[in-house]
């Protein structure tokens, strides 16, 4: 586990590396960010002072170098819209995408994993066909529709939640219930197919021959060796959540780290584009070691350092 | 929302019809099942490949005919109301948008866009993901550490971003949508894969195949894919709609 967990931490700073070569190109290749910080009616004088003054008058490997140095020290420089500390402005946005993609995420867990189970084990029969029509719309719903009738019916008829905005209990339930919707349709279905498949191998029958109970069998046998899958998208899908969802987040006002993004894409801040995209980097590179990490729990056999791969060739 | 129709299709196929049979997993025990839920997974299964062929075939039949040009503009009859409402006119069943377009003539067109994207791109993103999911998982070691850090990149850049920055690059149009959308959903798969493929790799029966000296490409096409197979194929098939919606947006 120390060996993986050592390998990882350089295999990260590579790839921490690449993610902020990369952003840098592709803002690039959007278009000049300079257009976009300028008037309408701008001379040509105004686009040259303002390309000095944010240092966009170099060559981008210049620029790319500077902004790496600085990075180094902890400075992403400063927003070009709000003239404030990129990575601070990114900083402040995290704790409410954290906070909503953590709920959303248990949400869609607490609600799929037994559903999903009980469907497998009723193959067929009626509560697969109710659950597995329920995952179907739930998935096939866009959120942006769902987001908007929630606000509707229960801040607009109902007048129970609060239609936006961030900050009480209150607030944090439609979004959450927005986002989920997708994820908890998708995992009833993965899971529901995954165990199933697990509940027709011969250890289950065996362990069933043994008398043990369809609960501890369920639990102790089934879901540990139909996990993996599972684990992978529940990784993917709480990276996804992390980097934003633009458009819960619009539709909410929701002030998170997506939202930002986008504002900041659309005036070409790039500044901030940088600061969220390396955060993020950040995030993904820790989840997806931690995924990596309950495989091996999951499942003892797996070994995921460098040097356990070679048999393979053999 | 052009695609109503389409997101729902796509949920009949997963699973149970597509790769139940495909796997001849030796762990597993034929148990046939009793003849009244075959009967039931068969109705499911009917239900959607209706759904799927009228679909393909409003398509189809656009590509020859629709009631009027999908893209006639006439100002005087803009936003008329669908049939089931008053003051609609028989010509146009589904009513006119702002510029006086038939809704139903755009929907047929917008049918083959919706599929040509939704499949393709899952087609697209589904065979590079599988490929370097099997070759992480099943070789290891380096192969692993450069196709999942690969994978860490490209999860790393926003869609947005990566989608403006491509688009502009190489220009709009279907096929590049196709593309952009492939390139960026290939992790999800390469990470399904090679999670599925670490797990099979160790089954006895992967073993036993490797002891009696079977070859690597062997052993990953016959033993380690069939049992990959279905928590793909429940992916692929919901991305098939989810790449639809994103289409759209």
């Amino acid at each position: 586990m120390g060996k993986l967990i050592l390998q990882r931490l350089w295999q990260s700073v590579l790839v921490l590396l690449a993610v902020s070569i990369l952003s840098f190109l592709l803002i690039f290749l959007t278009g000049d960010p300079v257009a976009a910080l300028v008037p309408l009616n701008a001379r040509q004088e105004d686009f040259d002072n303002i390309r000095q003054q944010y240092g966009l008058d170099q060559p981008i490997p210049v620029q790319y170098f500077q902004f790496v140095i600085k990075a180094l020290q902890g400075n992403m420089g400063e927003s070009f819209r709000y003239h404030t500390d990129a990575l601070s402005l990114v900083l402040g946005r995290l704790p409410n995408t954290f906070l909503l993609a953590a709920v959303s995420l248990a949400l869609s867990i607490i609600i799929s994993l037994p559903v999903g189970i009980l469907a497998a084990r009723s193959r067929g029969r009626v509560f697969d066909l109710i659950a597995s029509f329920f995952a179907l719309i739930a998935i096939s719903v866009p959120s942006f529709w769902l987001g908007v009738i929630l606000i509707i019916v229960f801040a607009g008829t109902l007048r129970w939640l609060p239609a936006s905005g961030s900050g009480s209990w209150q607030q944090l339930i439609m979004p959450a219930v927005t986002i989920s919707a997708f994820s908890i349709g998708f995992l009833i279905r993965l899971i529901r197919r995954s165990v199933a498949d697990t509940l027709q191998k011969q250890y289950v029958v065996t362990a069933r021959s043994k008398g043990l109970t369809e609960q501890v069998i369920a639990w102790r046998h089934v879901l540990r060796n139909s996990a993996i899958p599972i684990v992978t998208v529940l990784g993917l899908q709480f990276g996804a959540l992390l980097g934003g969802s633009v458009v819960v987040e619009t539709v909410f006002a929701w002030p998170g780290v997506g939202w930002l993004m986008i504002q900041s894409i659309e005036a070409r801040d790039l500044p901030v584009i940088r600061a969220a995209v390396l955060i993020l980097a950040v995030f993904i590179v820790l989840i997806n070691l931690a995924v990596d990490i309950i495989y091996s729990w999951l499942d003892p056999r797996i070994k995921l350092h460098n040097g356990s791969g070679a048999e393979a060739n053999t | 929302m052009i695609n109503r129709p389409l997101s729902g299709i796509t949920e009949q196929l997963p699973g149970d019809e597509l790769a139940g049979p495909v796997a001849p997993d030796p762990g597993q025990i034929g148990v046939k099942r009793p003849r009244s839920r075959r009967w039931v997974r068969n109705r499911s299964t009917l239900v959607g490949a209706i759904i799927v062929a009228s679909v393909v075939l409003v398509a189809l039949v656009s590509l020859f005919w629709t009631p009027h040009f999908y893209d006639e503009q006439d100002l005087n009859r803009s936003l008329l109301p669908p049939f089931w409402m008053d003051g609609a006119d028989p010509g146009f069943p589904l009513g006119t948008d702002l510029n006086g377009r038939d809704l139903l003539s755009r929907l047929m067109v917008g049918a083959q866009a919706s599929l040509f994207v939704g499949v393709a791109s899952v087609l697209v993103g589904g065979i590079i993901g599988m490929v370097l999911g099997l070759v992480a998982g099943f070789f290891g070691g380096w192969w692993d550490a450069i196709i999942m850090r690969l994978v860490d990149i490209q999860l790393s850049l926003p869609g947005v971003l990566l989608a403006i920055a491509v688009l502009a690059a190489i220009g709009k149009g279907l096929l590049n949508v196709v593309l952009v959308l492939g390139f960026v959903s290939w992790v999800q798969y390469a990470r399904i894969v090679r999670g599925s493929t670490l797990a099979v790799k160790s089954q006895e029966y992967v073993l036993g195949a490797r002891a009696i000296g079977a070859k690597n490409n062997r052993v990953i096409l016959k033993h380690i894919l069939p049992n990959i197979l279905p928590p793909l194929m429940v992916v692929a098939t919901i991305n098939v709609s989810s790449n639809i919606l994103s289409e759209a947006a």
